[in-house]
């Protein structure tokens, strides 16, 4: 029996090999996904364990804040306490550091490097060690940095330019004067790599004239264990002769707290290429389901002979098995092997983002290649199973009689179930929308899965109006050949149907996708307009703080009557005292101009903040139980607390965080003062179109912020929002892709089906070229009904989502252009598909063709 | 002017072949289905080409019908010479002045009985001309089955469904390969009838491949061909006639066989 599967697998190579690419493709960008995961992870944790001493000694309160939260601490520590550190015999080495966030590297040009990718990192060169005593910076040429030195990571000086003796230029954090520095050396962290990371090295005097005004002191200190000392006795030690604002962890701590930050957003990452992943996979097994059964139906005959001949039914089923098997196994191997190419080409992709991945470490592990193993062979045999079990049904009768009319069950009970099923779907969304517990989005994603397993199950009856009008509009542009095409599309509704569920998937996700994006679009448009009150809006494109000195020198530009500056740090809120367990919210420091310029809209209380008063976004003060008059602990990273008290309660806002408090509390807080926005408004009387050129010589010579009226401030946001929808089409692109091999490979077996057919069309005067036209058309009403039926959905869902995300989005936005396109490119993926089978339909040789059996 | 020349000197005959050869093969194994043919069809009658298995009278009429292309000799229909043209050419004088009845599978199943009859005027993008179409259905009898899909027709009506296709665009020559072939003696008797009324009353030219005897019987003439070369042709035949002639013409063709075997071994 086995010989005879893989008879039939040689045979029938051509269209095998069809549906074989569908499974192929699914299973490279699963492993694909899986590998660039790993690599991405592993190249983390290479940093993170080859950069982390065998315990730190930082300011209290900085373990509750990940990596990139806004706000800077200025505690620091002074040598004296360093030395009195060096001095345990528990250590070996106490090395100070000095750490600088938000410090910006100029290329030759004058331009910012990076920037909106991966966070600049500055600090002192101390020539510490890691926790397995190797280097934690490795210097790759040139020599470690002296007083107007600096070293910086090899990736960085290629991007911007540089090379070893050049001057470097670099904007510090709190000022906007650049700073010179003489290039002379490259380093990386230990183990290659730095992520995408900008590393800049100055030595301790340097770094503590840039990053603490000169004062000699330190940010943080690296502790490496005298031999034989364990993290945690070093960490004991060291607490003992620690100033009250600063705390000793042990590296293993620092390991754990860095890579959880870290996991966060690389398993956002992954998750989210996952997903589109597995859709393609979904979309390939629409694909294999749909050539099984073609195939199991062209071989009726053959496989009644085996059941005459006393096959079982079960071994004819497990024939057709066996042959969905060696073919996933197959698919799936090249599919691993193209997958670990795919993963090269996202790292190629992620490091012109500025994510840099090194090659090293995208390896076929174990775990990738089991998983896509098991998807593609699983899904594939589950795809397989239903045309398997029907080869099963077959009456060995059917092998003596000459007529191989397809008894197609009738449709009915499939339309009973698929209203069931549809009212369901309908139910579930509903159950969300009067109040089932849980997201209402949630429950409206999950109605709309079953509507599009249902409509995919049911295309066959719910798309005919579509084939039936692509049929009368065929027949009226193309006469004859559009009218057969027209029925061609009819003839096996299943066919059609399930050819054309895979592209509906993917087309109902592009136009829900479409419709949360316009809606999103809209609503930042409604945002803008009613929020936007002051005349320009100065911000860094990441939302990073930005120096005080640029508001300063925008005060004094003619025509500008006001600036309101706001600064977003992170605080947690603390609970009972407790200051580990608080919940991590951003608080808003607001100068007195603000409320002269925008207007929050007040549930209670009072707008105006004075004193240790705090405005509060409504849905916080309901959460947290707060009314006018409530107090409540902020604390901040550098360790410090701030009570406050609830003066006002405002509908949430956009141009404020959910805490609003005077910027002068900030100070108080222990954090840097800097800005995150600056609202400008103009003296009466002067014009824009003067004022603004002004502004923009000030921003463009800080390079890192840029000024924004109202039109460029929305149109930067939608270019945000676009850029991103158009990576999730990027993606969605492969499963587009896969369906166009689906219906590749339904044509395809539709020829050689019909090869009689159409030598009678060729000999009764069909010319090639029509013959051609006939097969493109029927292609074409595939990929509409596929497009027409993904689109209708995709609207709804859409709709449906935005309405469960009112609160949110609160201006509903349909892509009708978008959607006019979408269709346009279904034609266009109709006409691709056909150009193979409809090739070799015009060769095929009409007296062969007619004459054949 | 080649093209005109011909035109000339055919203007009588409907189809022509010329010294017509078709082999298979090369070498040792090359087999001559048609081993040098040369036969003229009038307008206006109705042939029969007979012959045992393997005589080569369908490679004949595949060839005639510009369905097959000869290794030699030339194909003349309606005044055109066959071997001239290229695919496009050939489609176009398929579509308009050839009509074809097959032995089975003669209709696209996806069209009406209607649809099916004008395909080819549909193809050529030619308005069927009502009293012809008309006329033509009278004669097959189908007027009320026009509706219908293929599927639900019997073997007889789709036989006479495909007769009316090959009518409706008036071609200068109908070839039919074995159209009784499937069916059974009233529908094929019918069939032959249609056929035959086609040639009489519009004045056709309809040349039928079969090995039927009876419907032999219903043509003007019969041509006999064995091992690829015409060995015979009776005109008015009785369909006594040309039993005689076949069962002649198969025992030749036996005796030839058994000489061959026996040099063989």
């Amino acid at each position: 029996m086995f010989r005879l599967v893989l008879r039939n697998l040689l045979a029938r190579k051509v269209r095998l090999v069809m549906s074989s690419l569908a499974i192929v493709l699914g299973v490279a960008f699963l492993s694909g996904v899986l590998v660039f995961s790993n690599g991405l992870s592993s190249t983390f944790d290479s940093i993170i364990k080859g950069s982390t001493p065998d315990a730190t000694v930082r300011a209290k309160g900085l373990d509750s804040f990940d990596a990139g939260t806004t706000g800077t601490s200025t505690a620091t520590i002074s040598p004296a306490a360093v030395a009195k550190l060096a001095a345990l015999p528990q250590v070996a080495a106490a090395d100070g550091s000095v750490d600088g966030n938000g410090m910006s590297l100029l290329d030759d040009h004058g331009d910012l490097v990076g920037g909106t990718g991966a966070p600049t990192l500055a600090f002192n060169h101390t020539g510490g060690v890691n926790m397995a005593g190797e280097p934690i910076t490795v210097l790759e040429q040139g020599t470690w940095p002296g007083p107007g030195q600096i070293v910086m990571d090899a990736g960085s000086a290629k991007r911007a330019g540089y090379h070893v003796g050049d001057t470097v230029s670099v904007l510090p954090p709190t000022s906007s004067t650049q700073l010179k520095a003489t290039l002379v050396g490259t380093a990386d962290f230990n183990g290659g790599s730095t992520a995408g990371s900008t590393l800049l090295i100055f030595d301790t005097p340097t770094a503590q004239k840039i990053f603490l005004g000169g004062k000699d002191a330190f940010t943080s200190v690296s502790l490496t264990a005298a031999r034989g000392v364990s993290q945690t006795d070093l960490v004991a030690a060291a607490k003992k002769v620690l100033p009250s604002d600063f705390e000793a962890v042990t590296g293993d701590q620092v390991v754990d707290e860095s890579q959880d930050a870290i996991s966060q957003l690389l398993d956002v990452i992954s998750v989210f290429l996952l997903v589109f992943a597995l859709i393609a996979v979904v979309v390939g097994a629409f694909i294999i389901v749909n050539t099984f059964t073609i195939l199991v139906a062209q071989r009726t005959r053959e496989l009644a002979l085996l059941r005459a001949l006393g096959a079982t039914r079960r071994q004819v089923t497990r024939s057709v098995l066996a042959e969905a098997l060696v073919m996933s196994v197959v698919a799936s191997t090249i599919g691993i092997a193209l997958g670990w190419a795919l993963a090269r080409g996202l790292a190629a992709v992620f490091r012109a983002a500025g994510l840099d991945i090194s090659g090293r470490v995208l390896t076929l592990d174990a775990s990738s290649v089991l998983i896509s193993y098991g998807v593609g062979i699983m899904v594939t045999l589950l795809a397989a199973w239903l045309p398997a079990r029907r080869a099963g049904k077959v009456a060995p009768v059917t092998a003596m009689r000459g007529d191989l009319a397809r008894t197609a069950a009738p449709l009915r009970t499939r339309v009973i179930v698929a209203t069931v099923l549809f009212a369901v779907g309908a139910v579930l969304a509903a159950a969300g929308f009067l109040g089932a517990p849980g997201s209402q989005a949630a429950w409206v994603g999950v109605g709309a899965l079953v509507w599009v397993l249902t409509l995919a199950a049911t295309s066959s009856v719910v798309g005919r109006p579509v084939l039936v009008l692509c049929r009368t509009v065929f027949a009226r542009l193309f006469g004859a050949s559009g009218r057969l095409a027209g029925e061609n599309a009819l003839r096996d509704p299943r066919r059609t149907g399930a050819t054309a569920s895979a592209l509906m998937i993917g087309l109902a996700l592009v136009s829900t996708i479409g419709v949360l994006a316009a809606s999103l679009n809209n609503t930042v448009d409604d945002i803008v307009n009613k929020e936007f009150t002051s005349d320009f809006l100065v911000q860094s494109a990441t939302f990073a703080p930005f120096p005080t000195s640029i508001g300063d020198q925008m005060a004094t530009v003619p025509g500008v009557a006001t600036v309101s500056r706001q600064q977003l740090v992170s605080a947690d809120i603390v609970d009972h005292g407790n200051l580990d367990t608080g919940q991590t919210t951003t608080l808003s420091g607001l100068d007195d101009a603000f409320t002269g310029i925008y207007r929050l809209e007040m549930k209670s209380g009072t707008e105006q903040l004075s004193g240790n008063g705090a405005v509060v976004a409504s849905d916080l003060a309901k959460q947290r139980g707060w009314k006018v008059g409530s107090a409540f602990e902020l604390a901040f990273p550098a360790g410090k607390t701030l009570d406050l008290t609830v003066t006002g309660i405002s509908k949430p806002s956009e141009i404020t965080g959910p805490i609003s408090a005077r910027l002068a509390l900030i100070d108080q807080a222990g954090l840097q003062r800097q800005d995150t926005t600056l609202s400008i408004m103009l003296a009466p009387g002067a014009s824009a179109a003067t004022v603004l050129p002004e502004l923009k010589k000030i921003t463009d010579a800080a390079k890192i912020v840029d000024v924004y009226d109202k039109g460029s401030f929305a149109d930067q946001i939608r270019g945000q929002v676009n850029q991103l929808l158009y990576m999730i089409y990027g993606l969605l692109a492969l499963a587009i892709v896969i369906a166009i091999i689906g219906i590749v490979n339904t044509l395809g077996l539709s020829v050689i089906e019909r090869t009689r057919e159409i030598g009678l069309l060729r000999a009764v005067g069909m010319s090639r070229a029509r013959l051609r036209r006939m097969i493109t058309l029927e292609s074409i009403a595939i990929a509409v009904l596929g497009a027409v039926m993904g689109m209708a959905l995709g609207l709804v869902i859409g709709v449906l989502l935005r309405q469960a995300l009112a609160s949110k989005l609160t201006s509903l936005g349909l892509p009708l252009g978008q959607l006019a396109l979408f269709l346009v490119i279904a034609v266009v993926v109709g006409i691709l598909a056909a150009l193979l089978p409809a090739a070799r339909a015009a060769r095929l040789n009409v007296l062969a063709a007619i004459t054949s059996e | 002017m080649t093209l005109e020349a011909t035109t000339e000197t055919t203007r009588d005959a409907a189809a022509r072949a010329v010294d017509l050869r078709k082999s298979y093969g090369s070498g040792d194994s090359e087999v001559h289905a048609l081993d040098g043919v040369s036969v003229e069809f009038e307008r206006g009658a109705f042939t029969a080409i007979m012959g045992p298995s393997g005589s080569g009278k369908s490679t004949l009429m595949h060839c005639l019908a510009a369905l097959d292309a000869p290794t030699a000799g030339r194909v003349v229909v309606d005044g055109t010479d066959v071997g001239s043209l290229n695919d496009k050419a050939l489609t176009a004088l398929r579509r308009e002045r050839i009509g074809f009845v097959f032995q089975a599978f003669n209709l696209i199943p996806t069209l009406t009985a209607r649809e099916n009859i004008l395909l080819p005027l549909d193809l050529a993008g030619t308005k069927p001309d009502k009293g012809w179409f008309d006329t033509v259905i009278e004669a097959v009898g189908l007027a009320d089955r026009l509706g219908h899909r293929p599927a639900q027709m019997s073997g007889g009506q789709q036989q006479r469904v495909a007769c009316a296709r090959a009518l409706a665009s008036r071609p200068a020559i109908v070839f039919a390969d074995e159209p009784t072939g499937n069916l059974d003696s009233a529908s094929g008797a019918e069939v032959l009838a249609f056929l035959r009324r086609s040639v009489d009353e519009f004045g056709q030219t309809v040349v039928m491949v079969t090995h039927d005897a009876i419907a032999a019987s219903y043509c003007d003439r019969v041509i006999f061909l064995a091992d690829g070369l015409i060995v015979d042709e009776l005109d008015r035949p009785t369909r006594d006639d040309i039993l005689a002639h076949m069962t002649a013409l198969q025992d030749a063709a036996l005796k030839t066989k058994a000489a061959t075997d026996g040099t063989g071994t």
